[in-house]
């Protein structure tokens, strides 16, 4: 089932090959959605203002390009490693309050480093954007192109990969001691778990995909602007992981590909009105999917298990 | 076995597609309009829309022996959403012209995207002077802030005014406008002693304005993009720099059509300087305003619905010179191409590919019952100071 699953990209690659751009996008906002579900679903911090860590991969990412480093591998790294230190610096500010204050400090942290950027215009070009964002070929060979064939595959590939290791960091003591966290801490205070020091590291995790997702923005689209550091940036990755499901590896990915395809459709239909059909629909998500589309397809393969078990009795 | 089915199976799809794409382009021209319709800007889309179907109405949908297809898309402002849209415009829809783009940095992002893909791209809103400079085949159908800065530093110098404040939105246009207008005004004999940036998004000029008030300036120079323009009015009344004595002067982006007869009398008086209004007296201009409140439920064109009017108008002309040729030779086409705009007179510089147009001085006043930008001088045939030489426009 899962093999299936990665397997998709290949007849998506051919099916849709003009509208790689979009698929990409996904891909991206895939990959920034599960960094805030390791955060959120698994850890239990709410945050408003995760595009903090996004947009700091991607300004890393577009500045090493434009001073001259256009490497995209090590960029990338690069990206992940400055939002992995912020996030492990502001962790201990985050940590330090309860729910509604957390709201409130990752909001004020993401603003702040928004106003930074739309301040430093010398450096970030300000609301112009970074202009001159020219990546080399990955591993000297694969160009950046027009159709996207390799900005495709390539955050594929890197959504591969953190997906992989995402996942072997939930299904690991460390996950399971998140999840206890999240379901009782005093609980796991009591038996003598170190709470605090396994949120300040989910947090941290958090922050450095993020990056990655950010970085892989900047190098796919060779642009970078303020909008990436913006609230809504925050809010879409809240607002795939309703959709998606939360606390699911998969929810990230199936609610990313929902929510852009459906804004996508929906804005062809109606660029005026898009948002209010898509509001709409949001509502009646959560109305009758609570678990989002992954609860939707849990419920549906506990029906299917049931009603074999029934037929077997 | 399957995996050899799959091969033949995409690749048909490939080859349908592909074969699509042709029969498309051989039949009609693709014109991608990219516009903010949703966010704090979405009236600049539906402006620039608007414009553009009315010229289709007017013109009809054929020339040069190919039909001219419009496909409006939403990027909400964002600069990568623009970036993306336009790359699929290209590579899915075949588009043969790229067209819109409501801000500076959402053209500036687009720009690689006409120079990789060899299709003209016509900025019929965007206003910072270095943007055709990011791609040879950018044409611009709407105007440059230094343009319109120009004039309006010009009149203040000789009516009067020695000392000025500047305001401007904190982006790129803003910098153009308030470096144009230092520098011609200085250059006249004035000084400009005091000078704010404010943030684009999300404004608060209340602040900006208390400090400008206590400096005391005789005028007081504004840029803000189209749709702010009434927040400042109203706090420019609040802040009671009209009853300190300080004239507000701006460039028409502030007392914009289609938000001007709300703003009420705190705009009265105002003097503008910009390249179109909707009083502008002209038979062109009055059937174009006519025709523009029928199509579109009685409200006024602004100078963002005269960019996309225009930039249509270029698509139209140069396809009837290149017989219905697109890409480079389109380009080439609309290079020296000029006009009677609704606007005026205008033409396409053919070195910078930027608009040459008159710049008008206009002042708010009430006209059968609504505020209008009336005008009442006129500088002839300007053509974007920055990258023209400076001292040809004195």
């Amino acid at each position: 089932m899962e093999i299936l699953f990665w397997l998709l990209p290949i007849p998506l690659f051919f099916l849709f090959g003009l509208r790689l751009p979009l698929l990409t996008e996904i891909a991206i906002l895939a990959l920034f959605a599960l960094s805030l579900d390791l955060i959120l679903g698994y850890a239990g911090i709410v945050s408003l203002g995760h595009a903090a860590f996004f947009g700091l991969g991607a300004y890393t990412a577009g500045l090493l390009a434009v001073h001259g480093w256009g490497e995209p591998i090590t960029g990338l790294l690069a990206a992940g490693a400055v939002a992995t230190a912020a996030g492990f610096v502001s962790s201990f500010l985050v940590l330090r309050g309860s729910d509604l204050t957390r709201l409130m400090v990752t909001l004020a942290i993401s603003m702040m480093l928004l106003e930074a950027a739309n301040r430093l215009a010398w450096l970030t070009g300000g609301a112009d954007g970074l202009y001159g964002v020219t990546m080399w070929p990955i591993f000297g060979i694969f160009e950046f192109d027009l159709y996207g064939h390799t900005a495709y595959w390539y955050s594929v590939i890197v959504l591969f990969i953190s997906f992989v290791a995402l996942r072997a960091i939930v299904n690991s003591p460390f996950g399971l001691a998140l999840r206890g966290v999240k379901g009782n801490p005093l609980r796991m205070r009591a038996i003598g778990a170190p709470v605090n020091r396994h949120l300040v590291k989910a947090f941290t995790i958090g922050a450095g995909f993020a990056g990655i997702a950010g970085g892989l923005l900047a190098q796919a689209t060779q642009f970078v602007s303020l909008d990436v550091l913006a609230f809504h940036r925050s809010a879409e990755a809240l607002l795939v992981l309703v959709i998606g499901g939360s606390g699911a590896v998969y929810g990230g990915i199936l609610g990313a590909a929902a929510f852009r395809v459906l804004q996508e459709w929906l804005s062809g239909i109606t660029p005026q009105y898009w948002q209010f059909w898509l509001g709409a629909g949001l509502i009646v998500l959560v109305l009758f999917a609570r678990g989002g589309l992954i609860g939707l397809w849990r419920a549906l393969v506990r029906r299917l298990h049931r009603t074999r078990d029934e037929e077997a009795r | 076995m399957l995996k050899g089915m799959f091969t033949i199976a995409a690749a048909a799809t490939l080859l349908g597609a592909a074969v699509t794409a042709q029969v498309q382009a051989q039949e009609s021209v693709q014109v991608g309009l990219v516009l903010p319709m949703t966010g704090p800007f979405a009236s600049t889309g539906r402006q620039v829309e608007a414009g553009a179907r009315l010229y289709m109405q007017q013109h009809g949908d054929e020339v040069g022996g190919r039909k001219i297809e419009l496909i409006v898309k939403d990027d909400g402002g964002v600069a990568d959403q623009t970036k993306r849209i336009a790359q699929e415009l290209v590579v899915r829809e075949g588009a043969d012209v790229l067209a819109g783009f409501g801000l500076t940095p959402l053209a500036m992002a687009t720009a690689p995207i006409a120079t990789q893909a060899r299709v003209p791209m016509i900025v019929m809103a965007a206003a910072t002077s270095s943007i055709t400079e990011k791609s040879p085949f950018i044409v611009r159908s709407s105007f440059t802030l230094p343009q319109a800065a120009l004039g309006i530093a010009r009149w203040a110098a000789e009516n009067g005014i020695t000392e000025a404040a500047t305001l401007v939105s904190d982006y790129a246009p803003g910098h153009d406008a308030a470096d144009a207008f230092r520098k011609v005004f200085e250059e006249a004999g004035g000084t400009v002693i005091e000078q704010a940036a404010v943030p684009l998004k999300d404004p608060d000029f209340a602040p900006y304005l208390q400090r400008i008030r206590d400096a005391g300036p005789q005028g007081l120079f504004v840029f803000v993009p189209s749709g702010v323009g009434s927040l400042l009015m109203k706090q420019f009344d609040e802040r009671g720099l009209d009853d300190a004595g300080i004239k507000l002067i701006a460039t028409g982006d502030v007392t914009d059509d289609d938000i001007l007869d709300q703003m009420g009398d705190v705009a009265l008086g105002a003097i503008t300087a910009q390249h179109y209004s909707a009083a502008h007296d002209s038979p062109e201009n009055k059937e174009f305003v006519d025709a523009f409140k029928e199509a579109n439920g009685n409200s006024r064109p602004n100078f963002m619905a005269v960019g996309g009017y225009d930039g249509m108008h270029l698509v139209y002309e140069a396809l009837k010179a290149t017989d219905g040729e697109t890409g480079e030779a389109l380009v080439e086409a609309m290079k020296g191409l000029s006009w009677e705009s609704p606007r005026g007179p205008v033409s396409i510089d053919p070195e910078t590919r930027d608009i040459v147009q008159d710049i008008y001085i206009r002042e708010v006043k009430e006209q059968d019952g609504e505020l209008y930008n009336v005008e009442f001088d006129r500088i002839e045939q300007v053509k974007d100071p920055v990258k023209a030489d400076w001292s040809q426009q004195f």
